[in-house]
C-alpha cells in the first residue's frame, strides 16, 4: 500500500476542512460545499480502493510510522496507520456516511448563515475519526478520540445562540471527558506493563500482562489486565453512550440532523465499539473485564429502548434507538463476538444514518418541526422519504433478508451461545430488546407517516417536500440497508474476514460455534421464522399499529394507568435529575470548597500573601532593634560577642 | 620569686583602678584612674621584658590620649547629679555578661587542646637583647607597609577631628587660600597705554 | 615565675571589667570611651603576652597598630562628643536616639 494514499485519506478531508472554515467568506458556499466533498469523495475513493487491495489482491496488512513526534525516555509518540481488514472497513464506513451526509447538507443548511462553518467542521470530523481507526498506536487514537470529541462538541453547539445546544454541548464534552479520563488511566495502565504505545509491541506483551496482578483499594489484588480492560471500556462507555454516561446522546440532538447522522449514529459513537474490537488481543485475557462490557450492554440495549417508546420527539426516538442498538454492539463485544459486533457496526452505520436523515428531510419539509404528534399521513406527501425510511425501519427490526436481520440474529444466538457470567442476563435483554425496537421504531413511523395527517395550519400551508439534493443520500443509504447483510454477512462472520485484525481465545469462540450451524444466508433467514427474534419484532410491529393507528385511545389510557411508570420513563430514569441536582451541585461545590479553602485562603492567603505579611511582621520585630540608643547598640554587641564567643567554645 | 610578688602587686592596683575607672562618679577621678590602669600595665610588660611598648604605652597612651581625655572632661560642663541616676537598672545583666565572658575565656585558656603549656614560664632571652632593635628590625622590613598605612589612618583622624570640631567665627576676617592661589594676572590687572598728559 | 596563665587571666578580668562598665554607664558617653580604651588595653596584654611565651615578636609589632588604631579612634570618638555636647548641652547616652528606625 501506498504511504501517500494512505496519507491522503485522513488529510484531504483536513485541508479541505481548513479550507472551507478559514477562507470560508472567500470561496462562497458553493466553493466551501464543492472542496469538502471532493475531498472526502477522493478520500471515500482511496479507502475502497485500500479495501479492494486488502481484500481482493492479497496485500499485506500496513503497520508503519509516518511521523515521529517526539520520543520520551524511550516511549516513542509516533503518527502511524495500521491498516488491515478492521481499519479498512471502518475507513470506508465513516468515509461513505460523511460523504452522503455531506451531499445531504447542501439541502438541509442551505438557508443558515453558518454554513460553510458546517462543512468545515464535519470535514475536519471525518479527519478525526480517519485518524482514529487508521492508528497503529494509541497516541493517535487519544489524539483521534479527544478530536471527534471536540467536534462533536462544536458541532452539537451549532447553533450557539440557543441555550438548549450550548447546554447540550458541554454535556456531551464533560461526560465524555468522564470517559476519557477512564480511557488515559487505561492508556497509561498499557504503557506501565508494557512500557510502549504501540499496537503491535503491546499485543504481543498481553499474554504477559494477564499474569500480572495489581493492589488497589486498601489491599484488594486485582488482574492487572482486567483493571486496564476496564479502564479502557471505561473510555467506550463515554464515547459509544453505554449507561450510565449515556445522558448526552438525547441532548445531542440539539444539533442539526446531519451531524446527528453521521457524529451520533455512524460514527463516532462507533468508536467505542471499534476500540474494544482493536483492544480484542488484551480484552481475550480479562474474561471479567468482558463480563463487565457484557451486563453494561445489555442494560443499555434494553433500558434505552423502553425510553424510545414514550419520546415524542422523533429525532430523540432514533437517538434511543442508536442507544440502544450500541447497547447490543456491547453486548457482542462482551461475548467475544468481536466481528458480529463490528458486523453489526457496519450494518447499523447504513439504516442509522438512513433513519437520521429521513427524520431530517421530514423535519425540513414540516419546517423544523420535530413534534410526531404534530405529523401523520406525511407517506403521500413525501414518497421517496417514506420508502427509505421504511427500509432503514425494517432493517433496524431485523426483518429477515435485510441486513440489520443478519447482524442482530447472529447476534442474538452468539449471546444465546456464550458460557460468560452474565450472558444469560444478556440473552433476555437482547431478546425482549427486539420487541421494544420494534414497537418504538414502528411507533415512530406510524405516528409519522401513516395515519389521519395532525399537521396544524401553518405547516400545511407551509410544507414543501425536499429537493434531490437531500434524497439522493436517503436512496444511497437505503441500497445498502437493504443488501449488505445478506452479501456479506458469511464473508465477515465465517469466512475469517478479520484475519489477524481480531483475536479470540480458544473456548471463548462463541462465533465458531455459530458456523457449525451455519447454511448460508438464505436458509438463515428462513431458519429465522422458527426462532422466537423474528417473532418477536413481528408482536412489535403488530402493539404499534394496534396502538397508533387502531386505538389511539387506548395509547391514553394505558399512560393514565401506568402514569408512575411513565413518569419514570418519561424523565429517563432520572439519570438528568441526578446528574443535575446532584452531581453537578457537588462538582460546583467541591471546585468552590477548593477555590474559596484552597485557592484563596491557601495558596493566596497563606502562601503568597501570608509569606509577604510574615516578612512584613519580621521587619516590624526586627525593626525595633533599631531604636537609635547607642547602649542598646553596644549592648547588643557585647552579647553577641559573648555567644559567638561560646559558640565557638563547643567546638573546641 | 620577686617578679612574681611585684607582679601580683601591680595586677591588684590595675584591676583596682579599673573598677574604680567604672564606678567612680567624678569624671575626672574616672581619666586618672584610667591613667592609673596604663601606668601599671606598663609596669607589667616591664616585667615580662617588652621594654618598648611599655615605654610607647605611657608616651603615647598615657601622655596623648589621655591628656586628651582629660582635655575634654574639663572643657565639658556636666551636670554630676544626673549621672548617677539609672545607674543599677541593668547592673545585673552587667555583670553576668562580664561573669560570662571571664568563664569563656578561663575555658578556652585553660582546655588542653590550646595546644601551648600555659603554665610553663618564658624562655629566658639571649644575654645582649634589645628589644627595641629586633621590633625595629621587624617593623622596617616586613611590616613596612602596614606601618605606612598606620601613618595615614593618622592623618586622616588628625583631619576628621579638625574637620569635625572646627567653627567659624563670625565676621572674621579669613583669608581664602584657595581663592588667593587661584587668582590670575589677566584678571586682575590690566595694561593700558595712553599718552601722557601735557600740563600748560 | 610569671606564666602565661597569669597574664591571660588579668587580661580577661580587665575585659570583663570594661564590658561591665560599658553596661553599666548609660549617662556619661565619656565613660563609654574610656571603657572602650581599657578593652583595648586588655586586647594588647593578650598580643604581647603571648607574642613573650611564643617567642615571635609580631604580637608586639600588632601591639603598636593597634595602639595607632585606638589613638585615632579616641581622637575622633572625643572631637564628636565635642560637637554633640555644643548641639546638646548633654552627653548622655540615652538622649541620642536620632537614628531611631
Amino acid at each position: 500500500m501506498n504511504q501517500t494514499v494512505l496519507l491522503a485519506i485522513p488529510m484531504l478531508p483536513l485541508i479541505a476542512a481548513l479550507i472551507a472554515g478559514l477562507a470560508g467568506k472567500a470561496i462562497g458556499r458553493g466553493g466551501a460545499a464543492a472542496v469538502t466533498i471532493g475531498a472526502v469523495a477522493v478520500s471515500c475513493a482511496l479507502s475502497c480502493l485500500v479495501l479492494k487491495q486488502l481484500l481482493a489482491d492479497q496485500v499485506p496488512n500496513f503497520d508503519g510510522t509516518v511521523y515521529t513526534w517526539l520520543v520520551s525516555d524511550g516511549v516513542r509518540m509516533q503518527v502511524g496507520f495500521l491498516i488491515d481488514r478492521l481499519s479498512a472497513l471502518m475507513m470506508v464506513v465513516v468515509s461513505f456516511v460523511s460523504l452522503c451526509v455531506h451531499v445531504y447538507t447542501i439541502g438541509y443548511m442551505s438557508d443558515d448563515p453558518g454554513y460553510q462553518r458546517f462543512f468545515a467542521y464535519i470535514s475536519l470530523f471525518t479527519f478525526s475519526m480517519l485518524m482514529l481507526v487508521m492508528a497503529n498506536n494509541f497516541m493517535q487514537l487519544f489524539f483521534g478520540w479527544e478530536a471527534v470529541g471536540l467536534v462533536s462538541y462544536l458541532l452539537i453547539g451549532f447553533w450557539y445562540t440557543r441555550p438548549t445546544a450550548i447546554f447540550a454541548s458541554l454535556k456531551a464534552f464533560l461526560v465524555n471527558r468522564v470517559g476519557d479520563f477512564g480511557f488515559v488511566l487505561g492508556i497509561a495502565g498499557v504503557l506501565y506493563y508494557t512500557g510502549s504505545l504501540d499496537y503491535a509491541t503491546v499485543f504481543a506483551a498481553a499474554p504477559t500482562v494477564a499474569t500480572k496482578t495489581l493492589v488497589l483499594f486498601s489491599g484488594h489484588r486485582w488482574s492487572a489486565m482486567t483493571v486496564v480492560c476496564i479502564c479502557l471500556f471505561v473510555g467506550a462507555m463515554g464515547k459509544s453512550a453505554q449507561v450510565p454516561l449515556h445522558v448526552w446522546l438525547p441532548d445531542s440532538m440539539e444539533g442539526p440532523t446531519p451531524i446527528s447522522a453521521l457524529i451520533h449514529a455512524a460514527t463516532m459513537v462507533t468508536a467505542g465499539i471499534f476500540m474494544v474490537a482493536r483492544m480484542s488481543p488484551l480484552f481475550e485475557y480479562s474474561p471479567t473485564a468482558l463480563s463487565f462490557v457484557l451486563v453494561i450492554g445489555a442494560t443499555t440495549a434494553l433500558f434505552m429502548g423502553f425510553l424510545g417508546i414514550v419520546n415524542n420527539d422523533i429525532k430523540r426516538v432514533i437517538a434511543y434507538s442508536t442507544l440502544s442498538q450500541l447497547g447490543y454492539m456491547t453486548v457482542a463485544l462482551g461475548v467475544s463476538g468481536y466481528s458480529v459486533a463490528m458486523f453489526h457496526l457496519m450494518t447499523h452505520a447504513f439504516f442509522k444514518a438512513l433513519l437520521f436523515l429521513a427524520a431530517g428531510a421530514v423535519i425540513i419539509a414540516m419546517h423544523h418541526e420535530q413534534d410526531m404528534r404534530k405529523m401523520g399521513g406525511l407517506r403521500h406527501r413525501m414518497p421517496v422519504t417514506y420508502w427509505t425510511a421504511l427500509i432503514g425501519a425494517l432493517a433496524l427490526i431485523g426483518t429477515p433478508f435485510f441486513s440489520g436481520f443478519y447482524s442482530k440474529d447472529a447476534l442474538i444466538d452468539a449471546v444465546h451461545a456464550s458460557q460468560r457470567y452474565g450472558a444469560g442476563y444478556a440473552y433476555w435483554c437482547v431478546l425482549l430488546g427486539v420487541f421494544v425496537t420494534a414497537l418504538y421504531t414502528f411507533r415512530m413511523m406510524f405516528m409519522t407517516f401513516h395515519g389521519p395527517e395532525r399537521l396544524d395550519q401553518h405547516a400545511r400551508e407551509h410544507f414543501h417536500d425536499v429537493g434531490w439534493d437531500m434524497k439522493a443520500p436517503l436512496v444511497a443509504l437505503a441500497i445498502p440497508s437493504a443488501i449488505i447483510g445478506y452479501l456479506t454477512v458469511e464473508p465477515i462472520l465465517f469466512g475469517g474476514y478479520f484475519g489477524g485484525a481480531i483475536k479470540v481465545l480458544e473456548g471463548h469462540d462463541v462465533i465458531g460455534e455459530l458456523k457449525t450451524d451455519w447454511h448460508g444466508p438464505a436458509a438463515f433467514a428462513l431458519h429465522s421464522l422458527t426462532s422466537a427474534p423474528a417473532w418477536l419484532a413481528a408482536f412489535g410491529v403488530l402493539t404499534a399499529w394496534w396502538f397508533v393507528l387502531k386505538h389511539p385511545e387506548r395509547g391514553d389510557a394505558l399512560r393514565e394507568r401506568f402514569s408512575g411508570l411513565n413518569r419514570v420513563l418519561v424523565n429517563k430514569y432520572y439519570f438528568d435529575w441526578f446528574n443535575e441536582n446532584v452531581l453537578a451541585p457537588l462538582a460546583r461545590g467541591l471546585g468552590l470548597v477548593l477555590w474559596r479553602g484552597g485557592d484563596q485562603a491557601l495558596i493566596d492567603g497563606a502562601i503568597v500573601n501570608g509569606s509577604a505579611q510574615a516578612v512584613g511582621r519580621l521587619a516590624g520585630v526586627t525593626r525595633l532593634l533599631q531604636n537609635g540608643f547607642l547602649y542598646s547598640y553596644a549592648f547588643w554587641m557585647i552579647i553577641g560577642l559573648a555567644l559567638s564567643l561560646g559558640w565557638f567554645l563547643m567546638h573546641i | 620569686m620577686l617578679p612574681l610578688i611585684l607582679f601580683y602587686s601591680f595586677a591588684t592596683i590595675l584591676v583596682l583602678a579599673g573598677i574604680a575607672v567604672i564606678v567612680s562618679r567624678n569624671p575626672v577621678y574616672a581619666a586618672l584612674s584610667l591613667v592609673l590602669c596604663f601606668v601599671t600595665s606598663a609596669a607589667i610588660w616591664l616585667l615580662i621584658e617588652a621594654e618598648f611598648l611599655a615605654i610607647v604605652l605611657v608616651l603615647v597612651y598615657v601622655g596623648a590620649v589621655m591628656v586628651l581625655f582629660l582635655f575634654v572632661v574639663m572643657m565639658i560642663d556636666i551636670n554630676l547629679e544626673e549621672l548617677r541616676a539609672g545607674f543599677t537598672r541593668f547592673a545585673w545583666l552587667g555583670w553576668i555578661t562580664a561573669g560570662a565572658i571571664v568563664f569563656e575565656i578561663a575555658g578556652v585558656v585553660l582546655t588542653k587542646r590550646l595546644g601551648i603549656d600555659v603554665t610553663r614560664g618564658a624562655a629566658p632571652l639571649p644575654a645582649n637583647y634589645s628589644n627595641t632593635q629586633e621590633l625595629g628590625a621587624l617593623l622596617y622590613s616586613k611590616y613596612a607597609y602596614p606601618f605606612e598605612i598606620a601613618a595615614m589612618v593618622l592623618l586622616v583622624a588628625i583631619v576628621a577631628a579638625i574637620t569635625l570640631t572646627l567653627r567659624h567665627r563670625p565676621n572674621l576676617k579669613v583669608q581664602n587660600i584657595g581663592r588667593q592661589v587661584a587668582a590670575r594676572a589677566s584678571e586682575r590687572v590690566r595694561l593700558v597705554k595712553m599718552d601722557s598728559e601735557h600740563r600748560e | 615565675m610569671i606564666t602565661l596563665a597569669h597574664l591571660l587571666t588579668l587580661s580577661s578580668v580587665l575585659f570583663a571589667l570594661s564590658v561591665a562598665g560599658i553596661f553599666l554607664n548609660r549617662k556619661n558617653l565619656l565613660l563609654l570611651l574610656m571603657c572602650i580604651e581599657l578593652l583595648l588595653l586588655a586586647a594588647n596584654f593578650n598580643f604581647v603576652a603571648f607574642s613573650r611565651y611564643l617567642g615571635q615578636l609580631d604580637g608586639q609589632i600588632f601591639v603598636f597598630f593597634v595602639l595607632t588604631v585606638a589613638a585615632a579612634e579616641s581622637a575622633i570618638g572625643l572631637a564628636i562628643l565635642v560637637v554633640l555636647f555644643r548641639e546638646r548641652r548633654s552627653i548622655s547616652v540615652e538622649e541620642l536616639n536620632q537614628l531611631k528606625g
